[in-house]
Formats: structure tokens, sequence, C-alpha cells
């Protein structure tokens, strides 16, 4: 069987992502499960992975030689993130740089080169049969993205099922998470706020032409306007998740549904054979 | 010497603005003839770094003295480079601040904050 990756996403925070990336892959059982999260990376809490390889992930920064610099400041008017100045020297802030590279290039007397900077690392991992790679990027960096293609450069050659749990939003990080995916799961819960967010991803993923289902979370009794989001835009529901207080206990002990004795793990697994089907 | 103030509007009675990056314009005061000119903050808008390229404009115009109610560490680097002192503001327009200067009774500005960039680390 050839390699398909899923992408688990939500506009909203806190849907259940990560409740439904972990159990999708700890039902498929021998997966691999890609935390893009970088920013608050948590699968590893529930797949608790026994860690096989490390690795560092960096970026480029400029680094200026004075001596050679001439006081022309064409690489300060040409930052667009302000992350250069001058007062008497060229003076670099690293927080704000976004590794673009352009100083480098409108330099006239060749002043500036690049270096490298520690951004977050990379971890690798098994857990059960499950292959888990985790990003986790440093706080205060300015973006998860490198973290985030490396990750997906590790699964290029992998085989079987791969679930992509990706940040919420649907800014950059995003749609670096699912840009290689032949299918999405969205994730939402019945709050306009929810309905609002799934809008977005669900437009997201639309302009990526990525074929995709709905997963509503925690679903209680009463109007959710997720639902009707999905009925009006004759979206596919792919399952119906309910406001269970054992799931929400499981969950927060950090705990697999479907790796524990819980009642409703079907739900998991008929989600699974769903995806399945629509990735065939 | 040139003094600038962050400010709410283009007047001298104006008040002076709570934010030294994203301050919509500056005053600035010469001391020799005592004139006033304002200054548009093209910092004012920036998705980020907006105190960076707000202390290069004002270096970019010559200022050597800024009187402001705070200021963020990155600011702070650019303008300590080229050795800007800034002093903190007391309560009142543009031009009581410039008043206050010119009578030796403002006070350095000492306590820089960290930010709302890098998380506040």
């Amino acid at each position: 069987m050839a390699s398909k990756k899923i992408a688990i996403l939500s506009g909203k925070g806190g849907t259940g992502k990560t409740l439904i990336s972990v159990n999708l892959a700890a039902a498929e059982g021998n997966s691999y499960y890609v935390d893009c999260d970088v920013e608050e990376p948590n699968g590893h809490l529930f797949f608790k992975p026994q860690i096989i390889k490390k690795k560092n992930i960096f970026v480029k920064i400029p680094n200026i030689n004075n001596t050679l610099c001439n006081g022309c400041r064409d690489c300060v008017n040409f930052c667009k993130f302000n992350a250069l100045a001058y007062g008497k020297q060229v003076i670099v802030f690293e927080e704000v740089c976004h590794s673009c590279g352009g100083c480098m290039l409108v330099c006239p007397t060749q002043a500036i080169t690049e270096k490298d900077k520690l951004i977050g690392v990379i971890e690798e991992g098994i857990s059960g049969k499950v292959n888990t790679i985790t990003g986790i990027m440093n706080t205060g960096e300015v973006s998860g993205v490198p973290i985030i293609k490396e990750l997906l450069s590790i699964i290029k050659n992998a085989i079987g099922l791969i679930f992509i749990d990706c940040p919420p939003g649907s800014a950059c990080v995003v749609m670096e998470s699912v840009k290689d995916a032949d299918y999405c799961i969205l994730v939402t819960e019945p709050s306009v706020f929810g309905a609002h967010n799934l809008d977005m991803v669900y437009q997201l993923v639309s302009l990526f032409g990525k074929k995709c289902g709905v997963v509503l979370n925690k679903c209680e009794a009463g109007y959710n306007p997720s639902e009707d989001f999905c009925t009006k835009n004759n979206i596919e529901i792919l399952a119906k998740i309910p406001f269970d207080k054992n799931l929400c206990s499981l969950n927060s002990n950090g705990k697999v549904a479907v790796r524990e004795n819980y009642v409703n793990k079907d739900l998991f697994y008929s989600l699974l054979n769903k995806v399945k089907e629509n990735i065939k | 010497m040139r003094v600038a103030i962050p400010i709410n509007q283009r007047d001298i009675k104006s008040e002076v603005y709570p934010s030294f990056g994203r301050a919509p314009y500056y005053l600035m005061y010469e001391t020799n003839d005592r004139t006033s000119i304002f200054l548009d903050n093209t910092a004012a808008l920036s998705a980020g770094g907006a105190g960076i390229k707000a202390a290069q404009l004002l270096l970019d115009n010559d200022v050597k003295v800024i009187i402001a109610p705070r200021y963020g560490e990155n600011a702070a680097k650019v303008l300590a480079d080229a050795n800007v002192v800034v002093y903190k503001n007391i309560v009142g327009s543009a031009e009581d601040n410039i008043k206050a200067y010119e009578n030796k009774e403002l006070n350095v500005l000492a306590d820089i904050h960290s930010g709302h960039h890098s998380n506040g680390k």
C-alpha cells in the first residue's frame, strides 16, 4: 500500500484535532502520527512515545561584517519586517527576522552573510505500532513553517497512512501542513465560533482543491451551527462525536480512547473506515 | 538640537501618545530656533518591528532627544546605539513637555518594557 496523507485541521483551537488524529492513528495501528502544531504540540502527551531520534532545526539569519559595511543602509530599507536598523552600525533583531535572505542580496559590499539560528527540534518516536513525529518550536520564534517543511520531508517515503495533526487557524503554517494531503478532516464543535472557523478552513482546503469531510465533535442535543453549515454547503459529515463525559475524562488524563475500554470507541473505527473509503 | 515627542494630532497642544513606536505623529522641536515641525510616523502600521522602524525614522531625522511615556527594548537598542537620550514625559501636552525639558525638569526614562514581541520573554 502506498502512503496516503490525511490532514486533520480546524479553524478554531480546542475543537478536537488531536483527539481525532491520535485516535485514528492508534486505531489504524501501523501508521504515522505527525504533529505539525509546532507551537503547542500535544499528541505526545497521549502517545508518550519512546524517542528514538532528535534533530535540531535551524533557519538562516544575517551576519554582518562591519569592516565591509559602508553604511549605505540598503539592507535596512529593504527589510519589510523591520528586523534591521542602523545607528552607528547595522543592528540585527534576530527574533524579528523572517529569514528571507533579502538583505544579503541587496548589500552592495557583500558585508552580509548568513548564519544558523536554532528555532526548534523534531522528535521521532514510537508508541505501540504508531510512528510519532513531533515538531517543537522554541518560544518566541516568528514562524513554524521551516519545522513543518522538515516534518513533511521526513515522511516523504513513508508507507501506510499518515495522520497530520495541523496547527489551528488557516494561516501559512496550516497551508504548509495540508499542502501535500490526500484528504482533509475538518474538526469542529457546535458553536457559532466553531462554525465560523470551519467556514474559513473549508474555504482554505477548497482553494487547495482537497477532498474533505467534517467531524462534528462535542455534539449535544439542540441546534448545531456547524452541522447547519455542512448541510448548506453539501459537505459530508464523517462522524458525530458526542459530548461524552467518559471521553472527556480519558482525554484529559492523556489516554488514547481506542486503546482503553471506552464504550464508544467504534466511533473512531468507523470514522477511520469512512476516511479510507474516501481516499481509495 | 532636535527633540521628538510621540503625539496624537498634528498640534503642539496634542497629548503625548501612550506608545512610542505606534504613535501616528511625532512633534520635532528644534531647541536652537524654537521651531516645531510634525512628522508622520511611517512605522505606525507595521505588522511587526514598529519600535525599531520608528527609532530608525527619528535617527534619520537627526533626533537626539525623545520624550515618551514608555518604549520597548528593541527601540531602546537602536536609540542607545546612536546615543539618543529618552526622557519620561510629564502629564500635559507636548508643549508642556517641551517647556519642562527646557527647564531641565524631566527625568531619564529608565524602565524599558520587554515589548509585545517575543511573547514578552
